[in-house]
């Protein structure tokens, strides 16, 4: 087995071609960088990663008399790679048999030293300000590599800032070291190529053309690429210090690629959703959609509170008043004729909040209707990256869905479980006058899908009871109106476009006055106390096999795929 | 760690002799301090006719500095906010308005609940630009506890008060307390 030796300690490495960062993040040494990026190509510019090489042949270790960037360095079979961190590494791990002249690690400290003061001659110290600090490269390595005095006489540079690079990306010119990462993403994740360096040495700087701002659909990317705080997201700027921000690992509700997202919430409001590195689900970007698609959840049109239609008018109502009368109302409708009874469930809705209504209501009778909601499909699957004309490239490198809702193939998997079928939204809204009662568990960010979904104006049924966040043609026939979840403020699980299942935490608390649906489907089905997902994942665990290994609580954050041969 | 045997000095108190039995000296030397006193120049204050004069470094309500321009000092850098061990400093940062070329960042604004805070002065140690400091002004009274929650006028205010009272003359300068500070590059 290739074997490779970071500061002394063997790592096997299989067959996999990997560089001196790679191979030393699987011996679990960081090598500090900048400019490197697992996504995008090598330029080794920034100079940050240096590490000293060298060979173990015959018993005997060679080192190179220099040292290397060790993103562009590739590692073979007995390598071996001494860090900077050299000192702190395991003692207990038998020394390798180096020249006895050799200090192992010194250069490359030495190297990583002079990098940061080459890189920080020019950066302000405007760190209090810059929305960065807490989080920033530059800051961290500087504080382990760096030295604590600048020792330049001369002005720094003050290039002006450009916050005409986009309507949603403003560019600190001063704060960037020229990593180049974001320029590499427009090229080669893009494809757009609106980020280029202009200028020469000490007076380079990332620009774009005149009249052709950075705006693409994965433009937000380059915020979360910039290591320092150059690029800033307007939406972000100034509204939070980072170091206030709880972060949970969560899944995009956007469109049906579901990418592994991280959303930061101080005091249970979304401030800031980032990508998740997650090879399975898309890779490490999401799209500006789904980036600064949360905000939904803030908006003062929301639903939050129940409502019940008193006299043709909307009342407020409140819970323990209501709950009652929509069980007794439900199961009234169930026990005079259940075949008249439909339920809606959206693909907005997690795989246990999907089981658990449809469950209940099949419990009540075998007969009642179980149909998947409106699917909302916006123009078509959108592939990056794209050439000059706009025309998508091989090989795909992302892809932004036409799919916007990010669990269609879990709740249809749980409809199919329940009742043999899927049954399309479309279906129902003709016989939607004959229906005694419908619950349309919905939960749609843009109300204009479901209007689109309805159409025309039907008779309602008798009883409608709607759950969703803002007010449609459905919401305003029904009898009761109820707030919705967004996936930010839930626990549960969602199935992508490829089978994938993920599992994600709830990252913020829903406005005081709304009950999550699952809550709602504890309450109308008899469960007792509070929504419990565990319990739920554990029951749709033994119910569907293709869910099996939801049992198994701690899942990976990234993931696991699931074959569900029914969608 | 747990003291040992060696650690402890037993002391006796010592034994009274026929003088010390008597309690007269011991009378005396009480009688002295309190006609000393007597002669001595009188410390009692008649508050709040008259007023103390406070050492500069009371730690009384806050104030919030303004520039050589009458703009607040302040760059919302929520440094205090971090530092306040009571949690009773609510900052909302912005863009800085137009015209200001120096800076990119103020608070829109800047609320310290008097009633909540202890006074520590953590939030004038973390200030990185000197904008925020603790003033002689400790007689902090108000009717409800809306008006003890000082906004960014409000505190702007003690500011002018303070110095145009003399009382609490602009401690620090910008530039002096670390490199955050400097001023703005000349252009």
């Amino acid at each position: 087995m290739p074997t490779v030796y970071v500061n002394d300690k063997p790592v096997e490495i299989g067959t996999q071609k990997l560089n001196c960062v790679q191979a030393a993040e699987l011996a679990g040494v960081e090598v500090p960088h900048y400019c490197y990026h697992p996504g995008l190509s090598v330029v080794a510019s920034c100079r940050m990663c240096m590490v000293e090489t060298g060979d173990l042949k015959d018993g005997k270790v060679t080192m190179i008399p220099k040292v290397f960037p060790g993103c562009q360095t590739p590692v073979k079979d007995g390598t071996v790679i001494v860090t900077g961190d050299y000192g702190k590494h395991d003692s207990k791990v038998p020394k390798l048999p180096y020249d006895p002249a050799y200090k192992p690690g010194e250069r490359a400290k030495k190297s990583q030293a002079d990098t940061l003061e080459g890189l920080l001659l020019n950066h302000p110290l405007d760190c209090p300000v810059c929305d960065k600090a807490g989080e920033c490269k530059l800051q961290d390595y500087s504080y382990q590599y760096g030295r604590s005095e600048s020792r330049l006489v001369d002005e720094k540079n003050t290039p002006p800032n450009k916050p005409h690079l986009s309507s949603k990306i403003t560019l600190f010119t001063d704060r960037c070291i020229l990593c180049t990462r974001c320029v590499r993403f427009t090229r080669e994740i893009s494809g757009t190529a609106e980020l280029q360096v202009v200028g020469r040495g000490h007076h380079e700087e990332i620009d774009v053309f005149p009249g052709r701002p950075l705006e693409n659909k994965l433009s937000g990317n380059v915020v979360d690429l910039c290591p320092v705080g150059a690029l800033g997201s307007k939406d972000f700027l100034y509204t939070q210090r980072v170091w206030y921000l709880k972060n949970t690992d969560n899944v995009c509700p956007g469109c049906s690629t579901g990418c592994s997202i991280v959303t930061d919430t101080n005091k249970d409001i979304v401030y800031r959703l980032r990508a998740r590195t997650n090879p399975d689900a898309q890779g490490y970007f999401m799209c500006d959609e789904g980036r600064w698609g949360y905000h939904y959840t803030r908006s003062t049109d929301r639903l939050t509170r129940p409502m019940a239609k008193v006299g043709g008018t909307w009342q407020p109502a409140n819970w323990t008043q209501l709950l009652p009368k929509l069980k007794y109302a439900v199961d009234e409708a169930v026990l005079m004729s259940p075949k008249r009874v439909a339920v809606v469930l959206s693909p907005f809705l997690t795989v246990e909040e999907a089981y658990a209504l449809g469950s209940g209501f099949k419990k009540m009778s075998d007969q009642v209707r179980l149909v998947l909601g409106p699917v909302p499909a916006v123009g078509e699957d959108d592939h990056y990256p794209k050439d000059v004309k706009g025309n998508p490239v091989q090989p795909t490198k992302f892809t932004i869905r036409a799919e916007k809702c990010p669990n269609r193939k879990g709740v249809a998997a749980v409809l199919t479980q329940l009742q043999g079928e899927v049954i399309p939204f479309e279906s129902l809204v003709p016989e939607f006058g004959q229906l005694s009662a419908l619950w349309f568990a919905g939960g749609y960010p843009n109300p204009e899908w479901v209007n689109d979904a309805v159409k025309a104006p039907h008779t309602p049924p008798a009883l409608l009871v709607v759950q969703d966040f803002f007010p449609t043609k459905l919401s305003e026939a029904a009898t009761y109106w109820l707030p919705a979840t967004a996936a930010f403020e839930k626990e549960g699980t969602f199935v992508n476009h490829a089978g994938l299942v993920q599992t994600f935490a709830r990252a913020a608390k829903p406005p005081v006055e709304t009950r999550s649906e699952l809550q709602l489907a504890f309450d109308l089905g008899n469960r007792r106390g509070l929504a419990n997902v565990a319990a739920v994942r554990k029951d749709v665990a033994k119910a569907m096999p293709a869910f099996a290994n939801l049992a198994d609580v701690k899942l990976p954050t990234t993931g696991k795929r699931l074959e569900l041969a029914t969608v | 760690m747990p003291l040992t045997e060696s650690d402890v000095t037993w002391v006796q108190e010592p034994k009274l002799g026929l003088l010390g039995q008597l309690y007269l000296p011991a009378i005396a030397d009480g009688l002295m301090t309190t006609v000393g006193h007597m002669f001595k120049k009188k410390v009692t204050e008649l508050y709040p006719e008259q007023e103390p004069k406070l050492p500069p470094n009371y730690r009384g309500v806050h104030r919030l500095n303004r520039d050589s321009e009458g703009r607040t000092k302040c760059v919302a850098c929520y440094m205090c906010a971090t530092a306040c061990p009571a949690h009773c400093i609510d900052i909302v940062a912005a863009p800085a308005p137009e015209g200001w070329k120096d800076r990119e960042k103020y608070p829109e604004t800047f609320v310290i609940d008097e009633l909540r805070c202890i006074y520590c002065g953590m939030c004038e140690e973390a200030c990185p630009v000197d904008a925020i400091e603790l003033t002689t002004l400790y007689d902090l009274t108000g009717l409800s506890r809306e008006q003890m929650i000082f906004d960014k006028e409000k505190l702007l205010s003690v500011f002018d008060v303070t110095t145009k009272a003399g009382t609490d003359p602009v401690r620090t300068r910008s530039g002096e307390l670390g490199p955050a500070s400097e001023p703005p590059p000349a252009k």
